[in-house]
């Protein structure tokens, strides 16, 4: 038996711990920044502990508006990356789940050029087509609204070659037993293909959720007033390293509160999160 | 591939309407952009926007024998090889541990996950937070050590910032595909070579990293890519480029050039090259998905 190492067990505990602290201590330093006064943030070192000011300054981030951003509360940008991942996510299963239905369940003359169409899309992220991109969201008048935010993220391969390979390994005869019993495409859609897919689609939301709710270039330039704009831009907004005057705490509750959704959303759903990241393979 | 003896549904109208939403959506936002992309890139506006000219591959010659771009492309590559190495370094003593461990598994897992959801520019943020120079608590610390610690000014330390926070961020994702790639090793063969006398080390290093080799070469693949273009926003938001152009990567050029120097032709063609990597570096990923490897 070689798992019965205790000294190198002990050792595995001890790096293991190290490392949660590496990857955990921004963030808990970020949540002990947010609850200090902007006095004591700029006094370095900054204490290890909490401190007194939690409700003052979550209050105020959230409620109250912050100037640097045209007195923009952060409870509004909440709602905005929201609205977004929430978007996002949806609007892309929807889509493809039906667009893998259509080039899995049927026959149809250019069916393998659509399928290539779409296919080739995985190849290229938003960023190498930023330009022309921009110029057709200006063009079509969606800067600054919730559909220009949105609709043009949820144009991707990836979702729909997951709902492909998974209804490629759905049998045969299931298809053609609904077919004997008289359903047509929408009951074998509604009834059999939808609650198979539970799983896959849990996992799906959970990386398309994080997908969009980190967004940064997109929402950049998508969004030119400071209501329309998400949490993680509001926070790049915030800061200034040339003036003296960016509210630190606040700066550090938003931080918090820009992390916290997601965060919440992985750990949660964990057990489909691994599972939809490791067979999506990205 | 689908079988053609697959049983499908006959009907000729439905499956267009079915693959409608996703096609229009990739024609209006994907094909379309893409394809003003290419023609912007071989025509050339004057500095008034008042007239266009054909100029064939004069954008991109002009592009690749700027020192500018070429420092770039410099900063991507050491960039990019310092964040995979150390984010996968990490992960991988982490996951090798956590391989190891019966008890607290699943919580260590947990904790492991959270910089995944975490975005990159609030990484970048989170870390410019701890080092900078006016206030940040770690940056106090080296000071007081006696070292010249300032980010904002040296490039070196600019590059060492932002490494940092982009391998922070990549850590987990990199942990789950090895934790995954590790449990996929048959114990069995472990045990045969701790039988013939092999140690821990030695095991590690001519069974178990040999089987993770797939594991490895594809995290190589994502991390390159992540490295490449979702690290816009660490860059954007902690170094804006510089000091000078120290950090100003392909993808954070394309945007200046673009958007803050408005020379469109010089971006589009640089938007072209990295259409071409990007398609080199998932083709170089398919061919290896293809020749099968599963993760548990």
């Amino acid at each position: 038996m070689i798992q019965n190492n205790p000294i190198g067990r002990l050792i595995a505990h001890i790096v293991l711990i190290v490392g949660i602290m590496i990857v955990a201590f921004p963030i808990y330093y970020a949540f002990i920044a947010s609850t200090q006064s902007l006095q004591d943030i700029m006094r370095p070192p900054l204490s290890l502990l909490p401190g007194g000011h939690f409700w003052e300054n979550y209050t105020t981030a959230l409620f109250g508006g912050i100037g640097r951003i045209g007195g923009v509360s952060v409870g509004r940008l909440l709602i905005n990356s929201t609205i977004m991942a929430l978007a996002i996510a949806v609007g892309k299963i929807i889509i493809s789940i039906l667009s893998a239905y259509a080039i899995v369940f049927f026959r149809f003359p250019g069916r393998m050029v659509f399928f290539w169409l779409i296919f080739i899309t995985l190849m290229l992220p938003v960023e190498v087509r930023i330009l022309p991109t921009y110029k057709v969201m200006v063009d079509l008048g969606l800067i600054d609204t919730y559909t220009g935010l949105t609709v043009p993220l949820m144009a991707s391969a990836t979702a729909t070659l997951l709902f492909r390979q998974f209804f490629m390994t759905i049998p045969g005869e299931l298809v053609e037993a609904a077919r004997v019993d008289g359903a047509g495409p929408w009951r074998f859609f509604k009834d059999i293909l939808l609650p198979l897919s539970k799983t896959n689609i849990a996992a799906l939301f959970v990386i398309l959720f994080i997908y969009g709710w980190t967004q940064y270039l997109w929402p950049l330039l998508m969004t030119n007033r400071n209501d329309m704009t998400t949490i993680v831009i509001g926070l790049r907004k915030m800061i200034s390293f040339a003036d003296a005057d960016t509210e630190w705490h606040l700066v550090m509750v938003t931080c918090i509160l820009a992390i916290l959704p997601p965060v919440l959303v992985v750990v949660l759903m964990q057990r489909w999160f691994v599972r939809g990241l490791v067979e999506t393979e990205k | 591939m689908a079988s053609s003896t697959h049983v499908t549904f006959p009907n000729k109208f439905l499956p267009y309407l079915l693959l409608a939403p996703q096609l229009a959506i990739t024609i209006v936002f994907f094909y379309w952009p893409a394809s003003q992309a290419i023609r912007q890139s071989v025509l050339r506006e004057d500095p008034f926007g008042l007239s266009t000219q054909f100029v064939g591959l004069g954008n991109f010659k002009r592009i690749l024998s700027d020192p500018n771009y070429l420092n770039s492309l410099q900063v991507t590559v050491v960039f990019s090889i310092a964040t995979a190495v150390i984010a996968m370094g990490f992960a991988l003593l982490f996951a090798v541990m956590a391989d190891k461990v019966v008890r607290g598994k699943g919580i260590y897992r947990t904790l492991m996950i959270w910089p995944y959801a975490v975005a990159p520019a609030i990484a970048g943020m989170l870390w410019l937070f701890l080092f900078n120079p006016s206030m940040g608590t770690f940056a106090y610390m080296i000071r007081s050590a006696g070292y010249n610690w300032d980010p904002l000014l040296n490039s070196n330390q600019a590059m060492l910032l932002v490494v940092a926070a982009a391998a922070w961020k990549q850590i987990s994702y990199n942990f789950l595909f090895f934790v995954a790639g590790l449990q996929s090793i048959p114990k069995s063969l472990i045990e045969a070579a701790a039988i013939d006398g092999a140690g821990e080390t030695k095991r590690f290093w001519t069974i178990i990293f040999p089987l993770l080799a797939p594991t490895t070469f594809f995290l190589l693949v994502v991390n390159t890519v992540y490295a490449f273009f979702d690290t816009f926003g660490i860059i954007h938001a902690v170094t804006g480029g510089g000091p000078g152009k120290a950090t100003e990567t392909l993808v954070y050029k394309v945007y200046n050039d673009g958007f803050v120097n408005l020379i469109l032709g010089d971006s589009a063609a640089q938007s072209v090259i990295l259409m071409v990597i990007v398609i080199g570096l998932t083709a170089i990923q398919f061919r290896y998905v293809e020749r099968k490897v599963h993760y548990g």
